[in-house]
């Protein structure tokens, strides 16, 4: 019986340490040396490599990992040179000859030519809104040698710089000129570039993870980084993109430190991420993005300029900003169509927005403007939390003002289709939708497709308005910066009259990162250059 | 046998034809344009339409059926509008982690809910089988993705145990491989444990009352062997066509674990392209989930002789 009891003994004691390791080695804590892997969760999940053939702004970004600029503009927003070494305007004004830097190269190895960037623009002004304007300006692109180029103008242009420099979507990357060949509306597949980092498109995984390593031949330039600009020096190995559909989730993995940069962090969690001393939380956008809400101008009643000026009587921009960015730190009142905190926003017409919010003096227009009744569908998509915020607050003034408001709630994907249909809402249009810009891409007349008044030909929404287009184009030919304020000054005027759109809100949306990191740049575009990770 | 199987094998070439065209005009009909989202917000209509048009996807219904059955028909189950990757590649990067955690989960949970349920009726009335049962209740009534908050917060984010999030294959090590898949798997298999405990314990009580098993007792065989042996082996038809048929329950589950999980499983990338309206994904997932269901059902069908030999093909 002692025996007995011994050996079960001993095979208990085995099992137990046998047990108890087992546990050690699954239950241990994840390993925290990382070596120069950054990992990296972002905004959205990189679906698409082509940055001309989408404006999302995910493969912007993919675009600024693998892909180089001629110029970029700085935080003053001037224009620097990037790939491009130096350059040469003809007194005329007609003539740009570019000269690129030495030692640039394509990730198979290939020197960047001045082919390449030829192709690269001509493909991008196809698509980009600013690219067809110049475009529709160009006599001729035309190879010097390898390493020069030259532009020839129908006449002068003075946004020549200003257009290669663009910040935002759609970017003018430089690509080979095999790849750039590809009709502009047809994805390319290919994200071979010149960057400062390259995708490991072997090991990408659509919703899951997208991988990029040194572009160790990278020769960066000397200056600071400054936006896009300067010197982007690449200071980790490898950056993964970690794709995690659950915000929840993500905090979770930010907290515990299983990924080191949480690009966009929700209002709501930041208190859950502000506890953890190993990490911070910042605010890293200057600009932040405009929400709108967009008219239907086609169809009845937001084609009475009255309806429309009688719902921008009673938005209250304070509201909005609450709705979407949860704190007054991350939300403002921005009450001009360009991009608060940017050269060309100003304040006239604004008290349409900043006056006293008047319910009884917009009932009394929308009396005037003869409605009856007529049902307004306000759409909205739950899936976007920015676009349905917004939404909430419109239903309830369009209501006060007694409105006879539906509330069309679907996904992002249903209410792109839908705002397209020019139909009545009886036979499936729409009204009034919401969505937002971020701030780079409305800071210019040339820039703000939502203001254009083209009508059929403007970006959903339709409004038809000549005098706009008219001081747009006046905007391209202004003489200098002062010239071209006082149109923007003028726009807006105009625009705070016949109503194209009302912008409702300026927000930022946090960042987060591990404190072990350093270097973030603060930029309207997330830059993964320049940081370190130690 | 082999030639019921085979049978059943034929029969399910017209199910997946009937699923095929009715997934295909189910896309067609619902609202949502690829072309749009490809496009980006800023995009104009005009951009848009020459996407479309790019794509293919201004192209009549039955020119476009009769383009993606020919291709089926080939084998190719066409190509993502998105990522331009081929949807089988795509399905083939995924269905390692689904696979993985739908068998962690079905272990998790038959292992645990057959003897709590066998337990359950052998104590029916007692304390144990009125935890057993409060429990399953439970399982039944919180979802899933409440259940995997709780878990990530006390195991990852309090005891720092195992990680949060994300998937790694067992060929990276089996350690790796089970530390990201417990929580998952326990997630999901709370509402698959609380069925099976469920129908197993009713299914016992109903064989415990039959005759043969008071005459097993009564010839003096110990209560283990009568519960395991002549109890639940009888009780056994019923609890596999459970299982079964919680297949389907778990690839509904999958969905919410894989997206809490942040998992790169089937579940997410038909969710994503779903949103995305992805139709070539959407379709060739569909089809094979379609597939899956149909062969899970003839294998329950089939495993009905080895509990039951009164069951003949």
């Amino acid at each position: 019986m002692s025996m007995r009891t011994t050996r079960w003994q001993r095979h208990g004691l085995a099992l137990a340490l046998g047990l108890a390791m087992t546990a050690s080695v699954v239950f241990s804590s994840p390993a925290l040396a990382q070596g120069k892997v950054l990992k990296f969760v972002p905004e959205a999940d990189l679906r698409i490599l082509d940055p001309i053939t989408t404006t999302a702004y995910i493969t912007r970004n993919h675009g600024y990992m693998v892909y180089d600029v001629l110029f970029a503009t700085d935080a003053k927003f001037q224009v620097q040179p990037q790939m491009v070494d130096k350059w040469e305007v003809s007194k005329d004004n007609l003539t740009y000859t570019f000269t690129l830097r030495d030692g640039l190269k394509f990730h198979d190895g290939a020197p960047v030519k001045s082919a390449d960037c030829i192709a690269s623009i001509e493909r991008w002004a196809k698509r980009d809104v600013f690219g067809q304007r110049l475009g529709e300006m160009t006599e001729s692109w035309a190879v010097v040698n390898d390493k020069t180029f030259r532009l020839k103008l129908k006449k002068p242009f003075a946004y020549v710089l200003e257009s290669l420099a663009k910040p935002s979507s759609n970017v003018p990357f430089i690509m080979p000129e095999r790849i750039a060949k590809t009709d502009a509306n047809t994805a390319i597949t290919d994200p071979t570039g010149s960057g400062p980092f390259k995708m490991v498109k072997e090991q990408w995984v659509p919703g899951n993870k997208v991988v990029y390593v040194k572009n160790t031949d990278y020769v960066p330039r000397k200056e600071a980084p400054s936006w896009g600009a300067g010197g982007k020096v690449v200071k980790v190995d490898r950056v993964e993109w970690i794709y995690i559909p659950d915000a929840a989730t993500a905090a979770a993995a930010l907290n515990s430190g299983e990924v080191d940069w949480w690009q966009q962090v929700p209002t709501d969690l930041i208190p859950v991420l502000a506890k953890n001393k190993d990490v911070k939380v910042e605010s890293v956008d200057p600009l932040g993005s405009i929400g709108l809400l967009r008219f239907n101008h086609l169809q009845p009643p937001f084609n009475n300029v009255k309806m429309r000026q009688a719902v921008q009587m009673v938005v209250n921009q304070n509201d909005y900003a609450i709705a979407i960015a949860g704190d007054p730190k991350n939300g403002k009142p921005c009450a001009s169509f360009f991009t608060c905190g940017t050269p060309m926003a100003n304040t006239a017409g604004s008290e349409a927005l900043t006056g006293k919010r008047d319910f009884d003096k917009a009932k009394a227009l929308v009396k005037e403007a003869g409605y009856k009744g007529e049902k307004v569908i306000l759409m909205s998509a739950t899936d976007q939390p920015i676009v349905h915020a917004q939404a909430l607050v419109t239903q309830d003034i369009l209501k006060k003002i007694g409105l006879n408001v539906e509330l069309a709630a679907s996904d992002w994907g249903t209410l792109i289709t839908r705002r397209g249909s020019k139909e009545p809402v009886e036979k499936g249009g729409w009204s009034v939708f919401h969505t937002w810009f971020v701030g780079p891409d409305i800071t210019t007349p040339a820039l703000n497709s939502p203001l254009r008044g083209a009508g059929e030909k403007s970006w959903f929404g339709w409004p038809t308005d000549a005098r706009l287009e008219e001081l747009r184009d006046a905007w391209f030919n202004a003489p200098d910066v002062a010239a071209q304020k006082k149109i923007a000054e003028d726009m807006q005027k105009r625009a705070f009259e016949t109503v194209p759109y009302v912008p409702t809100a300026q927000f930022i949306i946090p960042t987060a990162y591990r404190s072990n990191l350093s270097g973030v740049i603060i930029s309207p575009v997330t830059f993964i250059w320049n940081v370190e990770k130690k | 046998m082999l030639r019921y199987a085979l049978k059943r094998l034929l029969a399910t070439i017209p199910v997946m034809a009937i699923v095929a065209l009715f997934v295909f005009s189910l896309l067609y009909l619902s609202p949502g344009d690829p072309a749009a989202v490809i496009a980006g917000d800023i995009a104009t209509e005009e951009d848009i339409a020459k996407i479309r048009a790019q794509l293919g996807l201004d192209q009549p219904y039955l020119v476009r059926f009769g383009s993606w059955l020919g291709d089926l028909a080939r084998g190719d189950l066409g190509v993502s509008i998105f990522t331009q990757l081929p949807v089988s590649t795509l399905i083939g990067q995924r269905i390692e982690p689904t696979l993985a955690l739908t068998l962690c989960t079905l272990i998790v949970a038959v292992g645990l809910a057959v003897p709590l349920g066998v337990l359950a009726a052998a104590r029916a009335g007692g304390w144990i089988d009125r935890i057993v049962m409060a429990v399953s209740v439970l399982g039944f009534s919180v979802p899933v993705f409440v259940i995997a908050y709780g878990l990530i917060f006390t195991f990852s984010v309090w005891l720092e145990w195992l990680p949060v999030q994300g998937y790694r294959s067992i060929t990276e090590g089996f350690v790796p491989f089970i530390r990201h898949m417990i929580l998952p798997s326990l997630a999901l298999g709370v509402v698959y444990m609380a069925l099976i405990a469920r129908i197993t314990r009713a299914t016992m009580l109903d064989v415990l009352s039959q005759d043969y098993v008071r005459t097993a007792t009564a010839k003096g065989l110990a209560p283990g062997t009568v519960l395991v042996r002549h109890a639940l082996k009888n009780a056994a038809v019923p609890i596999v066509t459970i299982i079964g048929i919680g297949i389907a329950l778990l690839i509904g589950g999958v969905v919410v674990t894989e997206t809490v999980f942040a998992i790169p499983g089937l579940g997410r990338l038909t969710v994503d392209a779903i949103l995305r309206r992805d139709y070539p994904i959407i379709q060739g997932v569909t089809l094979l989930f379609s597939a899956v269901y149909v062969l899970v059902n003839l294998l329950v069908d089939l495993s009905y002789s080895l509990f039951d030999p009164r069951i003949r093909y």
